[in-house]
């Protein structure tokens, strides 16, 4: 039995339900030796805002148990940047590029998202709602769900392409914000964004991070991730992208099981770079010993 | 740049905390440029999930060897690991040192287990040059031996006086230039730690001679993604970022913006 792993998410076709996530593959390039970027479900660039910018000064990570801190701060080459540097490369790829954006203001969101309208060969844009490592804008845009529906209905007025918000996991309510991302529009909702977290250093009694804080990834936030996509996966019916963690077959399957229509691999790919690979190879083996023809006889069967 | 699973052929601790670590790697060892580097995922450590990045000291057809020291969690672990495991490699990684320049003369400058960073260089230099190595005491000098079967000449310096002369790197290169500097024109390749490097690089700036640094930053992905291991370059009037795993590790002195390193 060849199990059919192909998945639409929002209007983006996928040939499997893995993608990249945001921030760990950096824009293609970085893995293609490594990676048959053909194979991936999806590529999740890292976030973009308008012009070029430069993150955070070092330390911008450190290694935890089972995870890793990071403040990289989003540095990137803007949009024009990554437009000329980039997309020539990613069109040679048959694979969904989906941009992750970001902007200090709304309006710098909706203007970011109207230039990618534009530009060929984009798949999707992912709306970064919810870096735990800006100063100004993102972590709000995340966690006050007036500015969240603001901006979302600002980038959906200024785009056609499909539109996924990606959630911050640190709100007291994560349904709330599945039902307003679908109700502004959204054609589907990823989570989880990182987790705001620090790390100190007895010796120097300073934080690890130059940022002070930053954003805990790795199979530390592992079931986290599965309680709050479960909860959204509930809330909404545009699908939902998990992720949080994900370095085995297993842990993908556990995110579908919840109600997850795809998944993304995020920090194990800098342990594996293969990772995203071995996940959706893991999943057709799966379905072929479970008799399962299609992902969907699996997405959200969960007996909660 | 390829991933594989190494076998490790041999491991021995060789003094002081310093270990050589010998593997089999047929898709790796044989790209192997002097200066680069490997990724090594550290079996038995489940719960790190970063790679740890380790220059190749050797690459011989299709094995190659690291020396390492141990400093932490993952090379603590590292130490356990028997001849006949496997582990899995990410490289060769990184830009190395360049070949010697023609009509240059080549001197090594490494501070502890930095050497290992530059056997590569020493091995294939037409020239066989001078070599200069720095440590805290004489465990920490290491594989003199080797780089004299290349022909170099090495020079030892320790802090506290126990093999070579007493003092730091820098005191030995400055003496050998005033005694045997004269009609040399010198081509710097330099490894060991942050406040060496900015030694030597300075010296190098005000003599004009080019010098090449291998920079050991802290580093995630390896391959120039999560973007961790950046440091500042000159870029203009100004700096950017660069990446010691894409760009580097080895970066023209000339480049480096020695005043923000730590």
């Amino acid at each position: 039995m060849n199990p059919d792993v192909s998945v639409n998410i929002g209007g983006i076709r996928m040939k499997n339900p893995v993608m990249t996530a945001s921030g760990t593959f950096g824009y293609g390039p970085e893995y293609a030796e490594l990676v048959d970027l053909n194979q991936l479900g999806a590529i999740v660039v890292k976030g973009i805002c308008l012009n070029p910018t430069k993150g955070n000064p070092t330390p911008r990570t450190a290694e935890v148990a089972s995870g890793l801190l990071n403040a990289i701060g989003l540095p990137g080459p803007g949009v024009d940047g990554f437009v000329s540097e980039y997309m020539p490369f990613l069109r040679n790829y048959d694979v969904p590029v989906i941009v992750n954006i970001w902007g200090k203001t709304v309006e710098e969101y909706a203007e970011v998202a109207a230039r990618f309208d534009a530009v060929p060969g984009i798949a999707g844009l992912e709306v970064n709602v919810s870096c735990p490592n800006i100063k100004e804008g993102s972590a709000l845009f995340g966690t006050d769900i007036r500015m969240f529906e603001r901006v979302v209905k600002e980038i959906r007025k200024a785009t056609k392409l499909p539109l996924m918000p990606k959630l911050a996991p640190n709100v007291s309510d994560i349904a709330e914000y599945a039902r307003c991302a679908e109700a502004c529009g959204a054609d589907a909702i990823s989570l989880i964004n990182s987790f705001p977290a620090m790390g100190v250093d007895l010796k120097t009694r300073k934080p690890v991070l130059a940022n002070k804080t930053g954003g805990l990834t790795g199979p530390a936030i592992k079931p986290i991730a599965l309680r709050l996509v479960w909860l959204a996966a509930k809330a909404v019916k545009i699908p939902v992208v998990g992720m949080g963690g994900i370095t085995t077959a297993e842990d993908a399957l556990e995110f579908l099981m919840v109600g997850a229509s795809a998944v993304a691999v995020g920090t194990a790919s800098f342990t594996t770079p293969d990772t995203a690979l071995r996940v959706a190879q893991g999943i057709r083996d799966f379905m072929a010993r479970e008799g399962l023809s299609s992902l969907s006889h699996w997405v959200g069967t969960l007996k909660a | 740049m390829n991933l594989e699973h190494a076998i490790v052929i041999d491991h021995q601790p060789i003094q002081g905390g310093y270990n050589l670590l010998h593997m089999r790697a047929p898709a790796v060892a044989p790209k192997v440029k002097p200066g680069q580097f490997i990724h090594v995922k550290v079996p038995h450590l489940e719960e790190c999930v970063l790679r740890r990045p380790f220059s190749v000291f050797r690459a011989d057809g299709d094995t190659l060897a690291i020396l390492y020291k141990d400093v932490g969690k993952g090379t603590h672990t590292l130490r356990y690991l028997k001849a006949g495991e496997s582990l899995s490699i990410l490289g060769p990684l990184g830009h190395g040192f360049p070949a010697p320049q023609t009509g240059r003369y080549p001197v090594i400058v490494a501070g502890g287990y930095g050497m290992a960073a530059l056997y590569l260089t020493a091995r294939t230099s037409p020239v066989k040059g001078v070599a200069f190595f720095g440590g805290r005491a004489a465990k920490d000098i290491l594989c003199v031996s080797d780089f004299e079967a290349l022909g170099w000449t090495v020079h030892v310096t320790t802090e506290d006086g126990s093999l070579g002369r007493r003092g730091i790197v820098t005191d030995a290169l400055d003496a050998w230039w005033k005694a045997e500097g004269a009609g040399r024109a010198p081509e710097l390749f330099v490894c060991g730690p942050g406040g060496m490097l900015k030694a030597v690089a300075a010296r190098a700036l005000q003599q004009g001679w080019p010098a090449w640094t291998s920079m050991d930053n802290n580093m995630g992905c390896g391959v120039g993604a999560c973007l961790t291991c950046v440091l500042k370059v000159k870029d203009g009037d100004g700096w950017t970022w660069a990446r010691a795993c894409r760009e580097g590790p080895v970066f023209d002195a000339r480049d480096v913006v020695w005043e923000e390193l730590a």
